[in-house]
């Protein structure tokens, strides 16, 4: 007789390609319609009184008005949540506002936040003039001084901000060493995720207690829709301390409810919807929220292309005569490089900074020559992208600030497109041939 | 609210609304390694609508001290001290799952405590796959990634949660998660497995009691939850079809609304 092992049950939840395709869509309940259906409505009907004050007073779930909920909002919400690993996600009108409904959600005035000094220009605007006026003050601290992020943290500190990889710079922040120096201070860690889209990184595993995401780039990956999410991994103990009573203490604003004790591990997202979106309003749209939805089908298979694309392209960067420097986490050289192969190991993205030789004036005549790439602020479209930093995104800066966010003059931003890599290859020589020439002239 | 159970600080929610004595008194008890939140879309509406509620966090679980309790009847004995402690005579029970086995022991053992049960995801008897409970017992979370896996429907597998936003498997994983797997789902599990009085108290039981079962739970199958019905004297069934064994969540709607027909019937409030 022969020995037979018994083999181990694995569970048979379903794997990220599936949820992309089906996660919070259940046609049975819509008329069979394979497709999620677009309810493009301001309000729902009410079957009754008692029913409207269910709703209401959070007795039932549903919609009320689509400035709070959406049916076609809501599909892309769990489906963000379910390939995050998170319990719940709450989409907005774009990426910033999911930032600053965040924040809004954590912080009241009086409260500190530590920031890395490496993010989206806008998103450094906001933390640097914007909250202020809010009474929330920031420290800011460089992506790769781990340390640092412990030592600036303060008594009323209410969580740590970062991107993983930070922009355009290209430093990635240690996720799991600071999401440990934010859990031991008792504050949550917040982590954009953008340029990663949970294909490439899942930051709750790794420690991180919300992320966000601008979906108007690689999500919706085409260029068409502005949307932004924020997803709660449900870890986050807010009774552990008294520096959340917004979050434990009773809300006046639903007959005394505490949001810790009620929803536990969804308390933040109900708190961000139930206050935030009631009293802020940044809503997504069900068009915008049904494009989305359609990028996300084929996340897999763009991030595929966009990441083989991506070390092609540095691959050609780094053996380029006009080319001084490349900055990706694939370049064994990066300072991060070890640490990306651990954080991102299914590729490193497709965001590329480099810098050309000849500097600004090479920089602007290589943009304005190039006829495929877009020159457009704006990345993780389908199509190819460039930018010069120093004089667009991040032009607000002053030369201090842009030098602490990682910038140079010389830099040019690049967010690789999906389309067949020679072409790309082809139009990048026309850019440099051009950033060489007025060189050429000036030497003569 | 907290309050004390023989000297043991328990956390309960109360649906959103100040605990009240004057009211009927409704008790829900979780499932196996979960807590108090999820029972949150049933418990609001009932603490609205002029009942008390108490959605405990049994011993050791979620917001409560103590440490599990290892047994069914156990379990039993301290619902029945719950209500005592909260200074009631009687209270009506909701369980889903594993709450299921405590409320039909305790209204087994306390008869004249107990006016209605209603049992979600019930069985008789609920014996544990040996796997399942072996990986609970040894704290590893893949038990609470297959329970999970098996306590949804295929519709909970999607999602389409009631509450827009929310994803049922993690957050549910979560749920199970919160305190150490082993001290809580493993304890449960194993009580779970070793109670054997499910079909013998049911025949003894007299008072109204609804069985809400779903034709896609795996964990507690439907023709078990029949036959534990079957046995009880004028037990009303109701099936939610599509549906898994976290029914409480995956058709939240239909179960609060068979729910409140059924409490309302039997154990509605006494106008003055």
């Amino acid at each position: 007789m022969t020995d037979k092992k018994k083999k181990s049950t694995d569970p048979k939840t379903y794997k990220f390609d599936t949820l992309s395709l089906h996660a919070g869509y259940q046609p049975h309940k819509n008329a069979g319609s394979r497709q999620v259906p677009i309810y493009q409505t301001t309000s729902y009907l009410f079957d009754d009184v008692d029913h409207a004050a269910a709703l209401f007073n959070l007795e039932r779930g549903g919609h009320i008005y689509s400035r709070i909920s959406n049916p076609t909002v809501a599909v892309l919400e769990e489906r963000v949540a379910a390939l995050e690993g998170g319990t719940a996600a709450l989409a907005t009108s774009s990426g910033m506002s999911a930032i600053f409904l965040t924040i809004m959600t954590l912080c009241e005035a009086g409260d500190h936040l530590v920031v890395s000094s490496q993010l989206y220009g806008g998103t450094v605007n906001l933390f640097r003039l914007t909250l202020p006026k809010f009474g929330v003050k920031c420290t800011f601290v460089k992506p790769r001084d781990t340390e640092g992020f412990k030592k600036a943290i303060q008594k009323n500190t209410k969580g740590i901000f970062g991107e993983i990889v930070g922009n355009p710079g290209n430093e990635i922040m240690n996720m799991p060493e600071i999401a440990k120096i934010a859990h031991d201070a008792g504050v949550p860690l917040i982590i954009d995720a953008t340029y990663q889209t949970p294909y490439l990184c899942k930051p709750i595993n790794h420690g991180a207690d919300i992320v966000v995401h601008s979906l108007t780039k690689w999500m919706a990956g085409h260029g068409s829709s502005m949307a932004g999410i924020l997803v709660e991994g449900g870890k986050f103990d807010w009774m552990q301390n008294e520096k959340f009573p917004t979050m434990t203490k009773p809300y006046e604003g639903y007959h005394g409810l505490s949001f810790a004790e009620e929803f536990g591990p969804t308390a933040f997202t109900m708190k961000a919807r139930a206050e935030g979106m009631r009293d802020f309003g940044p809503c997504l749209s069900p068009q915008n929220a049904w494009n989305v939805l359609q990028g996300i089908e084929t996340l897999s298979v763009r991030m595929q292309k966009h990441c083989s694309n991506a070390e092609k392209m540095v691959e050609y960067l780094l053996n380029h005569e006009s080319v001084a420097w490349v900055s990706h986490p694939s370049v064994p050289d990066h300072p991060d490089h070890h640490l990306a192969k651990k954080l991102l190991p299914h590729g490193k993205g497709s965001m590329i900074a480099f810098g050309i030789k000849g500097g600004k004036e090479a920089g602007e005549a290589f943009i304005n020559n190039v006829k495929l790439a877009s020159h457009l602020a704006n990345v993780g479209d389908t199509r190819t992208l460039v930018i010069h930093p120093a004089s667009s995104t991040h032009s607000q800066m002053d030369e201090a600030t842009l030098k602490f966010a990682g910038l140079s003059q010389d830099m040019i931003r690049l967010s690789v497109g999906i389309e067949d890599f020679d072409d790309i290859r082809n139009d990048f020589e026309t850019g440099f041939r051009a950033a060489r020439r007025p060189r050429l002239v000036s030497n003569q | 609210m907290k309050f004390k159970v023989n000297g043991v600080e328990v956390f309960a929610s109360t649906g959103g609304r100040t605990f009240d004595k004057k009211k009927p008194l409704i008790i829900f008890v979780h499932g196996s390694g979960l807590t108090h939140m999820t029972w949150v879309l049933q418990t609001r509406y009932f603490a609205f609508h002029g009942y008390s509620v108490l959605a405990l966090d049994m011993p050791g679980h979620g917001l409560s001290g103590g440490e599990s309790l290892k047994t069914i009847e156990d379990m039993a004995d301290w619902i029945s001290d719950v209500i005592d402690a909260v200074g009631y005579k009687e209270a009506s029970l909701v369980g889903h799952s594993q709450g299921c086995l405590v409320i039909l022991e305790c209204a087994f053992r306390f008869p004249k405590k107990i006016k209605t049960l209603s049992l979600m995801g019930g069985a008789g008897a609920i014996p544990m796959n040996p796997e399942l409970l072996s990986l609970a017992e040894n704290n590893d979370p893949k038990a609470v990634d297959l329970m999970m896996d098996w306590a949804h429907g295929p519709a909970g597998h999607f999602g389409g949660h009631p509450v827009p936003g929310l994803y049922h498997i993690n957050t549910g994983g979560m749920l199970a998660k919160s305190r150490t797997i082993k001290n809580t789902l493993g304890i449960d599990f194993r009580a779970c497995d070793n109670y054997k009085n499910g079909f013998k108290a049911a025949k003894e039981i007299k008072i109204p009691t609804l069985s809400i079962l779903a034709n896609g739970d795996k964990m507690c199958p439907i023709k078990e939850g029949k036959k534990l019905a079957d046995l009880i004297d004028g037990s009303e069934i109701e099936i939610i079809d599509n549906c898994g064994h976290m029914m409480l969540l995956e058709e939240a709607d239909k179960v609060l609304n068979v729910l409140k027909k059924f409490i309302l019937t039997y154990f509605p409030i006494k106008k003055n």
